[in-house]
């Protein structure tokens, strides 16, 4: 088992950095965000200038504006601090897989496994602080065993940042209990008690403790500790099959893409295959140097982990991303797998059926392009009306649960809509003697009918059709009705479909 | 050297020139005998699979004539178990009609595209699948090229193309190796009963690469393509017989 490693990430004036964003001229200043509370304003966020100037968050504005007639203030934005946490936790993606917003002003990352490829604890940690600085954030880090110790630590430790195995139990002993997380009463009680360092009170008895300042007083000491585990909200759940390529240049060219894709379909179809399984949908994410996130999607009719297959799909679709400035990692992970058996050879079936994997991958590849919508197949279903009389099947394997009907003559082409007709028909029931379809008239020579299609009530509501086939002196076959009696003297005629 | 010898060698000859032309020797899938005086036409008096056919249509009725030409044609080399691509952008087809010319029509996957262009892509990339045994596409216009490139896509698969075009414009030359026209006649009365008989088509082979061209009038009845006995000679053959 590794050792755990979580890295605190502190923003210390999250809102207010965000704002000197955007509007460069407010860094050098004394800042201020601002919020009604209880029907006066107060302060809400202060930037680095403020802070140095005495003002604390939760001040009247009155009393801050009295002390320095200078101060800049802005309106505060509600949920900013939320919108930029989550924000900078996707952003995050690129150093771990599993980062979760510490609310209201901090990220946590479990990066147990992780720092290595930035060269140990301390050159991730810089890494990190480095990225974040250049963005615009004035953070403070800290990596320890647990996350409780990180998150202390990085708020209030004044050694050093990287808890190792040596250092730990020093710097928390040294640690004053605000690095507990504790509730402001309890943190005041222990204050006003003379505690203002861990060492002085974790050896006291357990049960005195818990006695005096309750059991959430000892689940935090027991959580720095690593005692207890700690629920872990990741912003991305980790899908279990997940390949990440993070690339030492930023890649701009298509080529690259590619190249970094089949990387990526080689190992993660290496997992699948060896796990007995095949992909059905697949994402791939490019993380930009801009921050921003671009990814397409594939799917596929059957679980596979072809490679080329894959690869195929996935170019179709490679023109969406855009690299902007350049992609710096690429992740690829497939929310939908199913069991994928390696089937039997099948030898002696020389012309294979729809079964078959090639024409699957076919299929997929249509579909990647045209979409899996314009693909139908249809079995029979059992209803006499024309435009019923057929359903879609919902897979290549599914065989029709009884046999196609052919005893009543049905068209090959058959219009989507019955088209109104002028006919001259003798009497009723007799097959008209002529019509006029798209301007042409039609002598009938021959015919044969009527068949009778009645509505089928417990599905439409509607008159019954009266069918003919007629061929007229041409030879061309066509297929009329009539819609309703004869008698009503609202019946009407349509032509429905071409025969053969 | 005999007659005999002679026609032997001309036989040989001739088809290794079709070998060189990438006509299979006696890929006996078709039945030729259903196909009577039509297999006169064809190379090897073998219907060419792996090759793009090309059908020529002007009117809606035009295109359900081919459509069970087409359809009828498939039955007799279409495997229990091979399926077939119908790439349209404009599909009349009523799969369950195919029932009727001895094709199941669930061995079918149909592709209905927005336009053009996507149905001449999707048919490039379905006819190098080998697993299909046919594609048939709606397509109004095809370029020379175009029908070349089809054609290359074919010789590695072996599957065979149909390109169904329903145009009023007189068409250019193709790559196709056949050109077809199928139009209909009036179906024959049998023994002056009412009604309408078995469906009757006029077949137009304009064009054949290595065969003959020819006007044959089929019908389809009983399950296979069969050229139409004209009633004065069908007395005839009965009086004979008798």
């Amino acid at each position: 088992m590794m050792a755990a490693r979580y890295v605190s990430i502190w923003f210390r004036h999250l809102n207010t950095d965000w704002f000197s964003l955007r509007q460069p001229s407010l860094k050098a200043k004394p800042f201020v965000l601002r919020k009604p509370s209880h029907g006066r304003m107060i302060v809400s966020a202060v930037n680095a200038n403020a802070a140095s100037k005495g003002i604390p968050i939760g001040m009247t504005l009155a009393d801050a504006r009295a002390l320095h007639p200078e101060l800049e203030i802005q309106d505060d934005k509600v949920d900013l601090s939320d919108k930029l946490l989550q924000r900078l936790a996707a952003w995050c993606i690129r150093f771990t897989p599993l980062v979760a917003v510490d609310a209201p002003d901090g990220l946590m990352l479990d990066a147990t496994g992780c720092t290595h490829l930035w060269g140990g604890d301390a050159g991730y940690l810089d890494f990190i602080k480095q990225k974040l600085n250049e963005r615009g954030y004035d953070v403070r880090l800290a990596i320890a065993g647990t996350a409780a110790l990180a998150w202390g630590t990085a708020r209030f430790s004044t050694g050093p940042l990287v808890i190792t195995e040596e250092v730990w139990a020093e710097t928390f002993l040294r640690l004053p209990p605000e690095a507990l997380r504790l509730e402001a009463d309890v943190i005041e009680r222990l204050h006003k008690l003379g505690l203002h360092h861990i060492c002085q009170f974790i050896n006291m008895p357990r049960a005195s403790l818990r006695r005096r300042f309750g059991l959430p007083f000892l689940q935090r000491i027991d959580m720095a500790l690593g005692r207890i585990p700690e629920v872990f909200n990741a912003v991305q759940p980790c899908e279990p099959y997940q390949e990440r390529l993070p690339c030492l240049e930023p890649i701009t060219t298509a080529t690259g893409i590619e190249i970094a894709l089949h990387e990526l379909l080689k190992t993660l179809c290496l997992r699948l295959q060896q796990d007995q399984k095949g992909l059905r949908s697949a994402i791939l994410k490019c993380y930009r140097v801009d921050g921003k996130m671009v990814q397409v999607d594939i799917n596929t009719n059957r679980p596979s982990h072809h490679v080329d297959h894959l690869f195929k799909l996935f170019v179709l679709k490679l023109p969406l991303i855009e690299p902007a400035l350049g992609i710096e990692l690429f992740v690829l992970e497939s929310p939908r797998v199913e069991a994928h058996l390696p089937q039997q050879e099948k030898m002696w079936d020389v012309l294979t059926g729809t079964t078959d994997a090639l024409l699957a991958e076919l299929l997929d590849r249509l579909a990647g392009k045209v979409g899996s919508h314009t693909i139908h197949r249809y079995l029979p279903a059992e209803h006499y009306w024309p435009e019923r009389s057929l359903r879609t099947a919902a897979t290549l394997e599914e065989n029709p649960s009884h046999e196609w009907r052919s005893d009543k003559p049905r068209p090959l082409q058959l219009l989507q809509h019955p088209e109104p007709i002028q006919v001259t028909a003798p009497i009723p029931d007799y097959p008209p003697m002529l019509f006029v379809y798209a301007g042409k008239v039609h002598k009938i020579a021959k015919a044969d009918g009527p068949e009778r299609i009645e509505q089928e009530w417990w599905l439409q509501q509607g008159e019954h059709r009266d069918y003919y086939r007629v061929e007229d002196e041409e030879g061309q076959r066509y297929w009329l009705f009539r819609l309703g009696h004869y008698d009503d003297k609202t019946y009407q005629w349509f032509i429905h479909g071409f025969f053969a | 050297m005999t007659s005999l010898e002679k026609s032997d060698i001309l036989a040989r000859l001739q088809s290794d020139i079709l070998r060189l032309q990438r006509f299979k020797p006696t890929v006996s899938v078709v039945r030729d005998f259903e196909l009577g005086d039509l297999a006169d036409a064809f190379p090897n008096r073998t219907f060419p699979v792996g090759h793009i056919h090309e059908f020529l249509a002007t009117k809606t009725e035009d295109m359900a004539t081919t459509g069970g030409f087409i359809a009828g044609l498939l039955s007799l080399f279409l495997k229990s178990n091979g399926t077939i691509l119908w790439v349209s952008s404009t599909r009349k087809l009523f799969p369950p009609a195919l029932k009727n010319f001895a094709v199941q029509p669930d061995r079918f996957i149909f592709l209905d595209l927005a336009n053009e262009k996507d149905v001449l892509w999707a048919m490039h990339e379905a006819l190098k699948c080998a697993s299909l045994t046919a594609v048939i596409a709606e397509l109004s216009e095809v370029t020379f090229t175009e029908s070349r490139r089809l054609q290359l896509a074919v010789e590695q698969s072996q599957v065979t193309g149909f390109v169904l075009r329903q145009s009023s414009r007189k068409p250019g030359t193709t790559a196709c190796v056949s050109r077809w026209r199928i139009t209909s006649l009036p179906s024959e009365v049998i023994d002056s009963l009412p009604g309408i008989g078995f469906p009757t088509w006029r077949v137009e082979l304009l064009r054949m690469r290595n065969g003959h061209t020819g006007t044959w009038d089929i019908q389809w009845k009983a399950g296979s393509l069969l050229p139409v006995q004209r009633a004065e000679n069908f007395h005839e053959q009965n009086k004979k017989a008798g």
